[in-house]
């Protein structure tokens, strides 16, 4: 399978400030690929590199098999770029803008913008500037989407979209992605990460610290999700976190040793036991921890 | 071809209402003068007379009395400083405005060299310069034959010339700058026009201060040098193409590798 995206420790310094630091990461062309950080972990400028935006301090992005550094042009005529905040020239109307991004790429694209403002319900008649955050935010993405590229780069793309348009976004993107489009999807929000994608990558202060399928990760961050009614002594149990328990009973992640648990379980009285596998969420925080936190 | 369109539909409005008021204060010039134009051997002498201000502005070797010397220290003032302000800050703007309106992100996800970008943007600063200059041509020239009834065409073609090359390079130096920054485009460039004015004021005043005249581009539209010399001063005219085609090498070395935010 060929590789959409291959980082082969990219790093970038801004000065002396770090944006981000060896990162090496692949995601095969088709996949639906989550990219997950908190703000000013490094995800937009890991996305800033892969779109020529910025030069890497070391190490080598390759897109669409093709390098960063000296192919720019002949990547981006593949890839669909829809950056967190949206912003257009003064004084132009929505369908000006959609045709100047389709006749800076040379094609027309005329159809597949109006298919897309109809399915996104976007007026093209109306001028940028007395859009909502979210208009724009449509705007972006049917620039990114018109020209059918092989590659989606998407940052933050769910932002000031309606729980309804971004059902049908992300029904879009599972349209485009089942004809062969990848998706590099950087976002914050891990359900919806968890929902869409097959594979994510953790950034935390401009390192990788995870990339795996979404299912592995849950493996691979070893804890399970132990809801329970009743009362039994967890005092001291290892690999306990993020306790909440109230006067019915109790829920933790547990990473520890599953024979100490049942001990600890055994010598209470429970009416009910669930063991489920964490969501992304917890799985994030997981990765997030820092010592002294897991109680 | 496609950003020289975008960048002409973006600096329409600016541009007409430069236009029009560099061609309203240059049609009122022209028209004031016969009026005038009795009582200017009088105020001519007066004007000739009042040492370095006269010198700053060439009426120590022309007479404002003769509708050519009037003509080129009012109207070429009007000109060359207008022309230069708008130059200046369109220039100034070209490329810095991207970063600092965040379309850059928009502009620079296209499949579009950067290099290419910058030629095109560069084209469409000079177009824009030579519009609104072209513009001004055309009104003078009207109201001139309207007015004096006769069009000194040599010397009007000369003055007009010399300040769109002025307006040119000017708007070359900005457009050079205007890769090093991000935001702050209509400062520098307001500045730089301003300055570059004075230093020419300055360096008509005193003979030590000449040396000032070699850097700027308002020493070679000097309407006094224009109408006795008859041509445009070359070394001068050579010096600041010099420095336009340095500051326009200086874009695109910095653009090139320029991080965009």
């Amino acid at each position: 399978m060929k590789r959409a995206v291959e980082l082969r420790h990219l790093t970038k310094y801004y000065g002396r400030a770090r944006g981000i630091e060896n990162l090496s990461l692949t995601v095969e062309e088709g996949e639906i690929f989550g990219f997950i950080g908190p703000n000013g972990a490094g995800k937009s400028t890991t996305i800033r590199a892969l779109t020529g935006f910025i030069r890497p301090t070391a190490g080598s992005a390759r897109v669409l098999g093709m390098d960063t550094a000296s192919q720019m042009p002949q990547i981006l005529a593949q890839v669909g770029y829809l950056p967190a905040e949206s912003a257009f020239y003064p004084g132009m109307r929505v369908r000006e803008i959609l045709q100047l991004s389709a006749a800076l790429r040379k094609k027309d694209c005329r159809a597949q913008a109006r298919q897309l403002c109809e399915r996104l319900e976007l007026d093209p008649a109306r001028r940028a500037e007395e859009l909502s955050f979210g208009n724009r935010k449509k705007v972006s993405i049917i620039c990114a989407l018109q020209h059918q590229p092989r590659l989606l780069i998407l940052d933050e793309p769910t932002s000031g979209l309606d729980p309804l348009m971004q059902r049908e976004f992300f029904a879009i993107l599972r349209e485009r992605n089942a004809q062969g489009t990848t998706v590099f999807l950087s976002s914050h929000i891990l359900s919806e990460v968890q929902r869409n994608c097959g594979r994510a990558a953790i950034i935390r202060e401009g390192r990788l610290i995870a990339c795996d399928s979404v299912q592995n990760l849950a493996r691979t961050a070893g804890a399970r999700r132990v809801a329970f009614h009743g009362r039994a002594d967890l005092s001291d149990l290892d690999g306990v976190r993020d306790l909440q328990s109230d006067a019915a009973g109790c829920s933790f992640l547990f990473a520890g040793s599953i024979n100490a648990l049942m001990r600890r379980l055994s010598g209470g009285e429970l009416e009910d036991l669930t063991v489920t596998e964490p969501d992304l969420e917890e799985i994030f925080l997981h990765y997030y921890k820092k010592e002294g936190e897991d109680r | 071809m496609i950003l020289i369109r975008h960048e002409l539909r973006q600096s329409a409005r600016p541009l007409v209402i430069w236009t029009l008021s560099i061609s309203l204060f240059v049609a009122v010039c022209v028209f004031i003068f016969p009026t005038i134009e009795g009582e200017m051997d009088v105020v001519g002498e007066m004007f000739s007379a009042m040492g370095a201000f006269s010198s700053a502005f060439g009426m120590d070797r022309i007479s404002i009395g003769s509708f050519m010397g009037f003509y080129a220290v009012e109207c070429g003032t009007i000109l060359g400083l207008g022309g230069a302000l708008f130059a200046a800050l369109t220039g100034a703007a070209a490329l810095s405005k991207e970063e600092q309106g965040h379309t850059a992100e928009f502009l620079l996800s296209h499949p579009i060299r950067r290099s290419r970008i910058l030629s095109e943007k560069l084209t469409a600063v000079a177009l824009l310069v030579l519009v609104l200059n072209l513009a001004v041509f055309g009104v003078s020239a009207v109201c001139i034959l309207a007015a004096e009834k006769f069009v000194p065409w040599k010397e009007l073609l000369l003055l007009h010339l010399a300040n769109l090359l002025l307006h040119l390079e000017l708007a070359a130096l900005c457009f050079g700058l205007s890769a090093f920054l991000r935001r702050g485009s209509v400062g520098a460039g307001l500045g730089i026009a301003v300055i570059l004015y004075f230093l020419n004021l300055l360096s008509n005043i005193t003979e030590k201060a000449d040396f000032l005249s070699w850097m700027t581009p308002f020493a070679f539209t000097d309407g006094a040098d224009l109408l006795i010399e008859g041509r445009i001063d070359p070394a001068r005219l050579l010096v600041g193409l010099g420095f336009a085609a340095a500051a326009v090498a200086a874009a695109y070395q910095k653009y090139g590798k320029k991080d965009i935010q």
